[in-house]
């Protein structure tokens, strides 16, 4: 299932300070669980996340962080970010066992 | 006098509004817990709604149409008298094995989104149990059972529910036990559930076996609860501590 969530404005005034909150389906496993079966569940985490911001002529990473076995499974990320020009944020999921999943979303500015 | 006859009036209409001593899950909880399920933008449970809402367009909607206008207030009427099998039904039961060969596994998430996705079309919506005389009997059966002491710490769902509801076990509030807003989003499962593992936990919890998914006595047990909060305020997709 790649289900992921993007909630921010899709339209904001130059210097606007915009939030944008990430919610994404992924189960967080630690590594130190043992499943129905005695067997430990192998480790399957989200360890990096990034969104970088494409304004039309060149793309920089306007956040990113590092996610570790105590965070929750399907986690929330919210943060702001100041909008410069119209363009879209690409948002990167990736982690153990080869999860990576992007998303984008576009920002108009006026 | 007419003073008198107002004042009489009046008196009369107070127990009309403060009648209704009965408390959701959701007035329980912490202020940022609610604030959790009340902003859709946060609310974990909106990832199986939105899930829901692709296998609709993919599988349902051909038949059905448009989720909001088809499912308005469905999930607000069941459990409800299937006539096939002469018995009470459940919404995931008749979602799970409808137009399926082989019908979606309990708790499974794909029965999980769809439920919730055609539960969220009744968001708002009061709880409405069917006036169907033959749900009478098995309503009856709930409650019963509702009643009736089990497991090792030979509880009933009502010495906590009804009597201790308010007060505490463990750290946590002891809630009236209204189904108003499954499936939901268990933070402490870290996933959403229907209102049958809820119940099957408690079961557990009181060291009782547990009814396998589906069995008769939870659909008794569903349809009893629901006449219990009928009325109430249908809060899909809720989030719970």
């Amino acid at each position: 299932m790649a289900r992921a969530l993007i909630t921010m404005p899709t339209t904001a005034k130059r210097g606007d300070v915009v939030e944008i909150r990430t919610l994404i389906a992924h189960p967080m496993e630690t590594g130190y669980r043992a499943g129905a079966d005695g067997a430990i569940v192998p480790r399957n985490l989200i360890r990096r996340f990034t969104c970088h911001y494409h304004d039309g002529r060149d793309e920089v990473q306007v956040f990113g962080a590092e996610l570790f076995p105590a965070v929750a499974a399907n986690p929330f990320i919210a943060f702001t970010t100041v909008a410069t020009a119209s363009g879209t944020l690409r948002f990167t999921w990736s982690g153990d066992q080869g999860f990576t999943q992007t998303e984008t979303a576009s920002l108009t500015v006026t | 006098m007419k003073r008198l006859a107002l004042l009489l009036l009046t008196l009369g209409a107070m127990p009309a509004l403060a009648a209704d001593a009965r408390r959701s899950g959701y007035d329980d909880m912490s202020p940022q817990v609610q604030a959790m399920q009340r902003d859709d933008g946060v609310n974990p449970a909106m990832l199986w709604v939105k899930e829901g809402e692709a296998m609709w367009a993919r599988d349902c909607a051909r038949c059905h149409g448009d989720a909001a206008t088809s499912m308005r207030g469905v999930a607000a009427r069941y459990p409800a008298f299937d006539a096939a099998t002469q018995h009470p039904i459940t919404l995931s039961q008749r979602i799970a094995s409808h137009q399926r060969a082989t019908p979606l596994a309990p708790e499974s998430d794909a029965l999980l989104s769809i439920e919730s996705y055609v539960a969220f079309q009744s968001r708002g919506l009061p709880i409405a149990p069917p006036a169907d005389p033959r749900l009478q009997p098995f309503r009856e059966r709930g409650e019963q059972l509702y009643r009736r002491r089990i497991g090792q710490l030979d509880f009933s769902c009502a010495q906590c529910h009804d009597e201790h509801a308010g007060q505490h076990l463990g750290g946590s509030t002891i809630p009236q036990a209204h189904p108003t807003g499954y499936p939901m989003y268990r933070l402490e499962w870290q996933g959403m559930a229907s209102l049958q593992r809820r119940l099957r936990s408690c079961m557990n919890g009181v060291r009782a076996e547990p009814f396998a998914h589906g069995a008769p006595e939870l659909v008794e047990l569903e349809l009893y609860l629901n006449a219990r909060a009928a009325g109430m305020r249908i809060e899909t997709p809720a989030v719970r501590p």
